[in-house]
């Protein structure tokens, strides 16, 4: 059986090189985005799921663990840092920190339950988890059902940041992506990403080198999940409101499809196919449901056609680690 | 008491649903090593096809219980022909996106032109009205959906356990290579194989039409569920399927009567159960 990344370069000095010039460019693109005119709010929902899919990305890409109920914590963490600024008045420092921890204990409750099995199993549990959380939010009093949490107060972040100025707003969320994503590309490179990468491509024999997977397994989707949580919580001071359709099973096919766009297991991949995605919703807005089906082609198409994804085969191309 | 019977009854309905589900699931699982994601695209196609077949053709529910599935296995036979049998050899991953790409795509053709409503679907004529059991009144059509599904679960399992070509089939699951040697037509029997569990899908959409209408998302979420009762129930046995289903179903339906606001999540929640006490699932196989 083939991995799912099937050419993984060595990591090198020139390829840890390429990548440092690679983050330098894009975070300085991305810093001065508010200057050129774009719609920054579109940036800062683009960020808020490039964040999301690199944290999905951690696991697949380089656990190779294919969970299909993400969207869970995104939705949770986004209900509850809603709730804490909106019900409880929380400062947004702490409106974030409750979400991502919320998510993190999710992820540990979650991770608990579906860790033990592999592959496809794996992934029917995750997505059947999460549908399971669908209905209780549903139900639940404090998520409002189908209206979801609306109107959410912004606040001042530490007391001084008005988040409530879109170009603040905007730097906040970037700082939060950039923490987020080096934070990931750390945990790559570190001894423990190598353990995990090792899992990814071959368990019994990291077995039998003594490694407990379980556990590396474990703290990669717990990790992988705060980090979704992180973003999540971020969302909440975009968008402005907390809704179901965050925790829904589209949301979570949606972040498999950003990953998958941008390239499985590479670093920048889930950037670029965050960006790629959310500017296809934007413009093909007013096609209704053709959206869904454009989306499935190019899933198909992806799965079919190119599996490095866009960064996957530039990378291929340039022979260089992306 | 009435009320108790009436959501059993709801409940082995539901539960003949999963059972055709996860038996072509499994069945499927078997010889693609590929877990179908579109199932519950096909299944809406199933009943989509009865509906096309009455209102266009005006052929009747007794055809399209033969029609439907086969115009939808063989839709499924070009699926497998032009894109799953692509994927052998790679991680079974890309099978479930690309499958979960194919569901997109159905499901949102389907919706683009029928809306997010319900079409009706009438019941036959000979299967309308009930009968009074004593106990309980029984819509006729109800019980035939139960009956009926048992039937075909149950050939569906003589099929694959005793019959030549389930031994060729059980033989072909386990080593692929060898069975080519002695002269099979693997590759032919995986795109039949498919077929087959993708027309027991359309097979359930159309009993499943007459009762909760023909809708473009109806399969959208049962198939989630039917996710959870392969978890439970595991891929390993036919027989096990079918069980894992209509028990899974009966249980759906008992909830629904003693706690309904658990009715939807008490499959979750039961598979969250079966994997923390046993977690390799109920039929004990790792994997």
């Amino acid at each position: 059986m083939s991995a799912l990344t099937d050419d993984t370069l060595p990591v090198t000095p020139r390829a840890m090189r390429d990548e440092m010039i690679v983050f330098a460019v894009m975070a300085a693109l991305l810093a001065v985005v508010p200057f050129t005119g774009i719609y920054p709010f579109f940036v800062m929902q683009a960020l808020c799921f490039a964040l999301l899919a690199c944290a999905f990305n951690l696991l697949i890409g380089y656990g190779g663990l294919l969970s299909f109920g993400h969207a869970m914590f995104l939705g949770t963490a986004g209900y509850v840092s809603a709730h804490a600024l909106k019900v409880w008045g929380l400062p947004p420092e702490l409106g974030i920190v409750a979400g991502t921890a919320a998510a993190a204990l999710l992820g540990l409750v979650t991770g608990y339950i579906s860790i033990k099995r592999q592959g496809i199993y794996f992934s029917m549990i995750t997505l059947a988890l999460s549908q399971l959380l669908y209905f209780l939010y549903l139900q639940a009093p404090f998520t409002h059902g189908e209206d979801g949490i609306q109107g959410i107060p912004q606040g001042h972040l530490f007391g001084i940041f008005d988040l409530s100025k879109p170009l603040v707003l905007y730097y906040v969320v970037l700082a939060g992506f950039l923490a987020g994503f080096l934070l990931i590309y750390r945990t790559i490179n570190s001894p423990f990403g190598e353990v995990l990468k090792s899992i990814r491509e071959n368990e019994p024999r990291a077995i039998s080198l003594g490694y407990k997977t379980d556990q590396y397994k474990m703290l990669a989707y717990v990790l992988s999940g705060t980090l979704a949580g992180f973003a999540g919580s971020l969302k909440v001071f975009v968008a402005q409101n907390a809704s179901l359709t965050d925790v829904h099973w589209s949301m979570s096919g949606e972040i498999v499809l950003m990953t998958l766009v941008g390239g499985l297991g590479t670093i920048f991949g889930p950037v670029v196919g965050a960006f790629v995605i959310i500017a296809m919703q934007q413009y093909l807005a007013g096609f209704g449901q053709w959206v869904t089906v454009i989306q499935g082609v190019i899933f198909v198409s992806c799965v079919l056609l190119f599996r490095r994804g866009l960064v996957g085969e530039l990378a291929h191309i340039l022979r260089r680690s992306l | 008491m009435q009320a108790l019977y009436a959501q059993l009854l709801v409940g082995l309905i539901n539960g003949s649903f999963y059972a055709l589900l996860s038996l072509g699931l499994a069945v499927i699982f078997g010889m693609l090593n590929i877990i179908n994601f579109a199932h519950g695209a096909l299944y809406m196609m199933g009943a989509f096809v009865a509906y096309f077949l009455l209102n266009l053709g005006g052929i009747n529910y007794w055809w399209a219980l033969l029609i439907a599935p086969i115009v939808v296995g063989v839709f499924g036979m070009i699926l497998e022909r032009t894109m799953l049998q692509w994927l052998a050899g790679l991680d079974h991953l890309y099978g479930l996106l690309l499958t979960f790409g194919i569901a997109l795509i159905v499901q949102g053709v389907f919706q683009n032109y029928f809306g997010s409503s319900g079409l009706p679907y009438s019941i036959p004529d000979q299967l309308k009205g009930g009968v009074n059991l004593g106990f309980m009144f029984l819509p006729i059509y109800r019980g035939w959906v139960v009956v009926f599904s048992l039937v075909v679960c149950l050939a569906t399992w003589f099929l694959i356990e005793k019959t030549q070509l389930g031994a060729y089939l059980r033989a072909a699951t386990e080593n692929p290579t060898l069975v080519r040697a002695f002269g099979i037509n693997v590759p032919r029997m995986i795109t039949l194989t498919y077929g087959l569990g993708v027309g027991l899908a359309a097979l359930a959409g159309v009993l499943s039409a007459p009762i909760n209408q023909v809708r473009p998302l109806m399969g959208a979420d049962l198939i989630i569920v039917v996710f959870a009762v392969v978890v439970i129930g595991g891929m390993g046995s036919i027989m096990g399927s079918i069980i894992t289903g209509f028990a899974l179903g009966v249980i759906e339906g008992l909830t629904k009567y003693f706690y309904p606001e658990a009715s939807n999540t008490v499959v979750f929640v039961l598979m969250v159960v079966v994997l923390l006490v046993k977690p390799t699932g109920l039929t004990g196989r790792a994997a």
